[in-house]
Protein backbone atom coordinates (compact mmCIF):
# COMPACT_ATOMS: atom_id res chain seq x y z
CA UNK A 1 0.00 0.00 0.00
CA UNK A 2 1.26 3.58 -0.87
CA UNK A 3 0.19 4.65 3.04
CA UNK A 4 2.70 1.96 4.29
CA UNK A 5 5.43 4.30 5.68
CA UNK A 6 7.57 1.50 5.66
CA UNK A 7 7.57 1.23 1.65
CA UNK A 8 9.18 4.92 1.66
CA UNK A 9 12.48 3.38 2.49
CA UNK A 10 13.96 0.49 0.23
CA UNK A 11 14.13 -2.81 1.81
CA UNK A 12 17.38 -4.63 2.53
CA UNK A 13 16.73 -6.79 -0.46
CA UNK A 14 16.33 -3.89 -2.63
CA UNK A 15 19.18 -1.79 -1.67
CA UNK A 16 21.44 -5.53 -1.63
CA UNK A 17 20.10 -6.08 -5.49
CA UNK A 18 20.51 -2.09 -6.26
CA UNK A 19 24.23 -2.76 -4.94
CA UNK A 20 24.55 -5.96 -6.90
CA UNK A 21 23.34 -4.48 -9.84
CA UNK A 22 26.10 -1.67 -9.75
CA UNK A 23 28.69 -4.40 -9.39
CA UNK A 24 27.53 -5.75 -12.57
CA UNK A 25 27.84 -3.08 -14.50
CA UNK A 26 31.77 -2.82 -13.27
CA UNK A 27 30.91 -0.11 -10.27
CA UNK A 28 32.59 -0.95 -6.71
CA UNK A 29 30.26 -1.04 -3.73
CA UNK A 30 30.58 -0.47 -0.25
CA UNK A 31 27.51 -1.43 2.04
CA UNK A 32 26.83 -0.12 5.35
CA UNK A 33 24.43 -1.81 8.00
CA UNK A 34 23.03 -0.51 11.38
CA UNK A 35 24.54 -3.30 13.48
CA UNK A 36 23.67 -1.61 16.76
CA UNK A 37 21.86 1.27 18.31
CA UNK A 38 20.90 2.62 21.89
CA UNK A 39 18.27 5.53 22.92
CA UNK A 40 15.95 6.81 20.27
CA UNK A 41 17.42 6.00 16.64
CA UNK A 42 15.99 7.07 13.54
CA UNK A 43 16.48 3.69 11.51
CA UNK A 44 16.02 0.37 12.95
CA UNK A 45 19.01 -2.32 13.49
CA UNK A 46 19.66 -3.97 10.23
CA UNK A 47 19.25 -0.97 8.12
CA UNK A 48 21.58 -0.56 5.13
CA UNK A 49 22.93 1.63 2.67
CA UNK A 50 24.71 0.92 -0.81
CA UNK A 51 27.06 3.50 -1.91
CA UNK A 52 29.05 2.80 -5.13
CA UNK A 53 32.59 4.22 -6.19
CA UNK A 54 30.70 7.32 -8.20
CA UNK A 55 29.11 8.37 -4.74
CA UNK A 56 25.13 7.12 -5.86
CA UNK A 57 23.51 6.22 -3.04
CA UNK A 58 20.77 3.81 -2.19
CA UNK A 59 19.07 3.21 1.53
CA UNK A 60 19.40 4.55 4.63
CA UNK A 61 21.30 4.31 7.92
CA UNK A 62 19.89 7.12 9.66
CA UNK A 63 17.32 10.28 8.96
CA UNK A 64 19.78 11.39 6.93
CA UNK A 65 21.72 12.95 9.71
CA UNK A 66 25.26 10.96 9.51
CA UNK A 67 24.85 9.87 5.66
CA UNK A 68 27.19 11.98 4.22
CA UNK A 69 30.11 10.72 6.84
CA UNK A 70 29.28 7.05 5.94
CA UNK A 71 29.47 7.84 2.16
CA UNK A 72 33.02 9.67 2.95
CA UNK A 73 33.74 6.27 5.14
CA UNK A 74 32.81 4.07 2.65
CA UNK A 75 34.74 5.48 -0.26
CA UNK A 76 37.98 4.77 1.99
CA UNK A 77 36.65 1.00 2.28
CA UNK A 78 36.24 0.75 -1.33
CA UNK A 79 40.09 1.47 -1.67
CA UNK A 80 41.61 -0.47 1.05
CA UNK A 81 39.05 -3.29 1.18
CA UNK A 82 38.98 -3.28 4.77
CA UNK A 83 35.96 -3.11 6.86
CA UNK A 84 35.41 -0.63 9.44
CA UNK A 85 32.62 -0.53 12.53
CA UNK A 86 31.94 3.22 13.08
CA UNK A 87 30.16 4.92 15.51
CA UNK A 88 27.85 7.80 15.59
CA UNK A 89 26.51 9.84 18.59
CA UNK A 90 25.37 13.06 20.24
CA UNK A 91 28.83 13.25 22.52
CA UNK A 92 30.41 12.21 19.05
CA UNK A 93 31.09 16.13 18.13
CA UNK A 94 34.79 16.31 17.75
CA UNK A 95 35.58 13.11 15.80
CA UNK A 96 33.12 13.66 12.96
CA UNK A 97 31.38 16.92 13.29
CA UNK A 98 27.65 14.59 12.72
CA UNK A 99 25.54 13.39 15.00
CA UNK A 100 21.86 12.32 15.47
CA UNK A 101 19.62 15.55 16.67
CA UNK A 102 17.45 12.40 18.05
CA UNK A 103 19.69 12.12 20.52
CA UNK A 104 20.65 8.45 19.93
CA UNK A 105 23.67 6.30 19.29
CA UNK A 106 24.33 4.10 16.62
CA UNK A 107 26.83 1.61 15.34
CA UNK A 108 27.42 1.43 11.64
CA UNK A 109 29.36 -1.35 9.94
CA UNK A 110 30.78 -0.66 6.31
CA UNK A 111 32.48 -3.08 4.08
CA UNK A 112 33.40 -3.31 0.58
CA UNK A 113 31.34 -5.66 -1.95
CA UNK A 114 33.84 -8.24 -3.35
CA UNK B 1 30.63 -8.59 2.13
CA UNK B 2 30.61 -11.34 -0.61
CA UNK B 3 28.97 -11.09 -4.12
CA UNK B 4 27.46 -14.89 -3.50
CA UNK B 5 25.88 -13.84 -0.20
CA UNK B 6 23.34 -11.20 -1.77
CA UNK B 7 22.70 -13.70 -4.70
CA UNK B 8 21.89 -16.24 -1.83
CA UNK B 9 19.82 -13.87 0.05
CA UNK B 10 17.85 -12.92 -2.86
CA UNK B 11 16.80 -16.66 -3.74
CA UNK B 12 15.95 -16.95 0.43
CA UNK B 13 12.36 -15.10 0.20
CA UNK B 14 11.65 -16.97 -2.74
CA UNK B 15 11.48 -20.18 -1.02
CA UNK B 16 9.84 -18.23 2.18
CA UNK B 17 12.74 -19.44 4.67
CA UNK B 18 14.04 -17.44 6.83
CA UNK B 19 17.72 -16.74 7.56
CA UNK B 20 20.12 -15.19 9.89
CA UNK B 21 23.60 -13.85 8.79
CA UNK B 22 26.43 -13.86 11.34
CA UNK B 23 28.45 -11.31 10.76
CA UNK B 24 32.06 -10.98 12.74
CA UNK B 25 32.12 -7.27 12.95
CA UNK B 26 35.87 -7.58 13.25
CA UNK B 27 37.04 -9.26 10.28
CA UNK B 28 33.75 -9.20 8.03
CA UNK B 29 33.70 -12.59 7.95
CA UNK B 30 30.09 -14.21 7.68
CA UNK B 31 28.50 -17.48 8.46
CA UNK B 32 25.22 -18.53 7.25
CA UNK B 33 22.80 -19.43 10.10
CA UNK B 34 19.68 -21.47 9.13
CA UNK B 35 16.79 -24.23 10.83
CA UNK B 36 19.54 -24.69 13.71
CA UNK B 37 22.82 -25.11 11.55
CA UNK B 38 25.59 -23.14 11.03
CA UNK B 39 27.87 -22.66 7.82
CA UNK B 40 30.51 -20.27 7.30
CA UNK B 41 33.93 -18.99 8.54
CA UNK B 42 32.80 -17.46 11.69
CA UNK B 43 32.33 -20.26 14.83
CA UNK B 44 29.08 -20.16 16.48
CA UNK B 45 28.23 -21.75 19.50
CA UNK B 46 24.83 -23.52 21.14
CA UNK B 47 24.92 -20.03 22.78
CA UNK B 48 24.53 -17.74 19.82
CA UNK B 49 22.58 -20.15 17.88
CA UNK B 50 20.16 -19.56 20.09
CA UNK B 51 20.81 -16.32 20.19
CA UNK B 52 20.10 -16.52 16.16
CA UNK B 53 16.84 -18.31 16.34
CA UNK B 54 15.21 -15.79 19.21
CA UNK B 55 16.06 -13.23 16.99
CA UNK B 56 14.69 -14.39 13.97
CA UNK B 57 11.52 -15.09 15.89
CA UNK B 58 11.39 -11.64 17.82
CA UNK B 59 12.10 -10.39 13.82
CA UNK B 60 14.80 -8.10 15.41
CA UNK B 61 18.39 -7.97 14.10
CA UNK B 62 21.39 -7.44 16.96
CA UNK B 63 24.62 -7.41 17.84
CA UNK B 64 25.61 -9.90 20.20
CA UNK B 65 29.38 -10.93 22.28
CA UNK B 66 30.51 -14.46 21.98
CA UNK B 67 31.79 -15.62 24.90
CA UNK B 68 35.43 -15.29 23.61
CA UNK B 69 34.91 -11.82 23.41
CA UNK B 70 33.87 -11.28 19.57
CA UNK B 71 31.15 -9.16 18.51
CA UNK B 72 28.57 -11.07 16.18
CA UNK B 73 25.98 -9.22 13.96
CA UNK B 74 23.21 -11.38 13.40
CA UNK B 75 20.93 -9.87 10.67
CA UNK B 76 17.59 -11.60 10.65
CA UNK B 77 16.37 -12.14 6.95
CA UNK B 78 12.66 -13.45 7.13
CA UNK B 79 10.29 -14.13 4.62
CA UNK B 80 7.86 -11.23 4.51
CA UNK B 81 4.37 -11.31 7.06
CA UNK B 82 1.39 -12.21 4.93
CA UNK B 83 -2.74 -12.47 5.63
CA UNK B 84 -4.57 -14.31 3.45
CA UNK B 85 -8.22 -12.98 3.98
CA UNK B 86 -10.82 -15.60 2.83
CA UNK B 87 -14.23 -13.46 2.01
CA UNK B 88 -14.04 -10.06 0.34
CA UNK B 89 -16.79 -8.91 3.14
CA UNK B 90 -16.78 -5.98 4.88
CA UNK B 91 -14.55 -6.90 7.53
CA UNK B 92 -11.98 -7.62 4.70
CA UNK B 93 -12.20 -3.81 3.53
CA UNK B 94 -11.24 -3.05 6.88
CA UNK B 95 -8.75 -5.59 7.64
CA UNK B 96 -6.83 -5.74 4.62
CA UNK B 97 -5.61 -2.10 4.78
CA UNK B 98 -4.88 -1.84 8.69
CA UNK B 99 -2.75 -5.38 7.83
CA UNK B 100 -0.66 -3.54 5.19
CA UNK B 101 0.00 -0.67 7.42
CA UNK B 102 1.42 -3.25 10.18
CA UNK B 103 3.41 -4.46 7.62
CA UNK B 104 1.63 -7.51 5.64
CA UNK B 105 1.62 -8.77 2.26
CA UNK B 106 -2.30 -8.88 2.01
CA UNK B 107 -4.36 -11.28 -0.23
CA UNK B 108 -7.99 -11.58 -0.59
CA UNK B 109 -9.63 -14.46 -2.04
CA UNK B 110 -12.67 -14.45 -2.68
CA UNK B 111 -14.79 -16.34 -6.20
CA UNK B 112 -18.00 -14.74 -5.68
CA UNK B 113 -16.77 -12.19 -8.89
CA UNK B 114 -18.96 -8.98 -7.53
CA UNK B 115 -17.41 -9.29 -3.92
CA UNK B 116 -13.05 -9.27 -4.69
CA UNK B 117 -13.28 -6.40 -6.73
CA UNK B 118 -10.69 -3.71 -7.21
CA UNK B 119 -13.44 -0.86 -6.07
CA UNK B 120 -14.14 -2.27 -2.59
CA UNK B 121 -10.03 -3.01 -1.99
CA UNK B 122 -7.81 -0.50 -3.71
CA UNK B 123 -4.41 -1.57 -3.62
CA UNK B 124 -4.93 -4.77 -2.15
CA UNK B 125 -3.79 -8.20 -4.31
CA UNK B 126 -7.13 -10.28 -5.24
CA UNK B 127 -7.74 -13.70 -6.54
CA UNK B 128 -11.19 -14.79 -7.15
CA UNK B 129 -9.88 -18.62 -7.38
CA UNK B 130 -11.42 -21.23 -4.81
CA UNK B 131 -9.50 -20.82 -1.27
CA UNK B 132 -8.13 -23.93 -1.65
CA UNK B 133 -7.03 -23.56 -4.72
CA UNK B 134 -5.30 -19.73 -3.69
CA UNK B 135 -3.98 -21.11 -0.84
CA UNK B 136 -1.81 -24.12 -2.59
CA UNK B 137 -0.84 -21.60 -4.86
CA UNK B 138 0.36 -18.91 -2.32
CA UNK B 139 1.81 -21.52 0.42
CA UNK B 140 1.47 -19.88 3.26
CA UNK B 141 4.39 -20.34 5.89
CA UNK B 142 5.74 -19.64 9.34
CA UNK B 143 4.85 -15.93 8.58
CA UNK B 144 1.74 -16.17 7.61
CA UNK B 145 -1.67 -15.64 9.50
CA UNK B 146 -4.85 -17.16 7.55
CA UNK B 147 -7.87 -15.64 8.17
CA UNK B 148 -11.60 -17.02 6.82
CA UNK B 149 -14.74 -14.53 6.80
CA UNK B 150 -17.52 -15.84 4.60
CA UNK B 151 -19.34 -18.14 7.60
CA UNK B 152 -19.96 -20.35 4.34
CA UNK B 153 -18.90 -24.02 4.71
CA UNK B 154 -18.16 -24.06 1.17
CA UNK B 155 -15.59 -21.49 1.05
CA UNK B 156 -14.44 -20.96 4.51
CA UNK B 157 -13.93 -25.00 5.18
CA UNK B 158 -11.30 -25.45 1.96
CA UNK B 159 -9.47 -22.66 3.24
CA UNK B 160 -9.49 -23.98 7.06
CA UNK B 161 -8.23 -27.77 5.53
CA UNK B 162 -5.72 -26.21 3.67
CA UNK B 163 -4.49 -23.56 6.33
CA UNK B 164 -4.50 -26.21 9.32
CA UNK B 165 -2.14 -28.14 7.02
CA UNK B 166 0.44 -25.39 6.43
CA UNK B 167 2.95 -24.20 8.85
CA UNK B 168 1.11 -20.15 8.80
CA UNK B 169 1.13 -18.79 12.79
CA UNK B 170 -2.72 -17.76 12.75
CA UNK B 171 -5.46 -19.19 11.91
CA UNK B 172 -8.80 -17.36 12.51
CA UNK B 173 -12.32 -18.12 11.24
CA UNK B 174 -15.54 -15.92 11.58
CA UNK B 175 -18.19 -17.09 13.03
CA UNK B 176 -20.45 -17.46 16.40
CA UNK B 177 -19.96 -20.39 19.09
CA UNK B 178 -22.71 -22.34 17.81
CA UNK B 179 -20.80 -21.86 13.99
CA UNK B 180 -18.07 -22.70 15.02
CA UNK B 181 -18.95 -25.62 17.13
CA UNK B 182 -20.24 -27.16 13.67
CA UNK B 183 -17.29 -26.04 11.89
CA UNK B 184 -15.17 -28.41 14.52
CA UNK B 185 -17.88 -31.15 14.02
CA UNK B 186 -17.09 -30.77 10.63
CA UNK B 187 -13.22 -30.96 10.67
CA UNK B 188 -13.81 -33.94 12.69
CA UNK B 189 -15.59 -35.55 10.03
CA UNK B 190 -12.57 -34.52 7.48
CA UNK B 191 -9.78 -36.31 9.69
CA UNK B 192 -8.62 -33.20 11.70
CA UNK B 193 -7.80 -34.22 15.42
CA UNK B 194 -8.09 -32.01 18.44
CA UNK B 195 -4.58 -30.37 18.61
CA UNK B 196 -5.35 -29.25 14.72
CA UNK B 197 -8.17 -27.81 15.02
CA UNK B 198 -7.44 -26.01 18.28
CA UNK B 199 -4.79 -24.20 15.99
CA UNK B 200 -8.19 -22.13 14.65
CA UNK B 201 -8.88 -19.13 16.40
CA UNK B 202 -12.79 -19.19 16.74
CA UNK B 203 -14.65 -17.00 18.01
CA UNK B 204 -12.14 -15.13 15.94
CA UNK B 205 -10.53 -11.76 17.71
CA UNK B 206 -9.30 -10.40 21.04
CA UNK B 207 -12.59 -9.71 23.26
CA UNK B 208 -12.18 -6.03 22.84
CA UNK B 209 -16.40 -5.84 22.56
CA UNK B 210 -16.15 -5.23 18.76
CA UNK B 211 -19.14 -4.20 16.83
CA UNK B 212 -18.73 -2.44 14.06
CA UNK B 213 -17.29 -4.10 10.37
CA UNK B 214 -13.98 -1.67 11.12
CA UNK B 215 -14.14 -2.76 15.15
CA UNK B 216 -14.12 -6.47 14.50
CA UNK B 217 -11.31 -6.04 11.84
CA UNK B 218 -9.11 -4.61 15.08
CA UNK B 219 -9.77 -7.22 17.12
CA UNK B 220 -8.26 -9.52 14.89
CA UNK B 221 -5.41 -7.77 14.02
CA UNK B 222 -4.89 -8.13 17.47
CA UNK B 223 -4.96 -10.92 18.03
CA UNK B 224 -3.06 -11.73 14.82
CA UNK B 225 -0.22 -9.66 16.31
CA UNK B 226 -0.42 -10.79 20.06
CA UNK B 227 0.12 -14.55 18.32
CA UNK B 228 3.30 -13.53 16.39
CA UNK B 229 4.66 -11.33 19.21
CA UNK B 230 3.63 -13.36 22.05
CA UNK B 231 2.99 -16.87 20.85
CA UNK B 232 2.91 -18.57 24.37
CA UNK B 233 0.48 -16.06 26.03
CA UNK B 234 -2.10 -15.92 23.06
CA UNK B 235 -2.27 -19.49 23.16
CA UNK B 236 -3.10 -19.59 26.79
Amino acid sequence: MAADAENLMPSSEEVLGRAAAWQDSGKAVAIATVVNTWGSSPRPVGSQLAVSGAQEMIGSVSGGCIEGAVVAEAQEVIRSGAPRLLEFGVADEDAWAVGLACGGRIEVFVERLD
Amino acid sequence: MDRALIDRLAAAPAAHRGVVVATDLGSGERTWIENGSAAGPVTVDGAILAAAAAAQRDDKSQTVETGDGRRLFLHVFNPPLRLMVVGAVHIAQSLAPMAALAGYAVTVIDPRGSFATADRFPGINLTDDWPDEALAALKPDSRTAVVTLTHDPKLDDPALHSALRSGCFYVGSLGSRRTHASRVERLKQAGFDDPQIGRIHGPIGLDIGAKSPSEIALAIMAEITATLRRPQAAAA
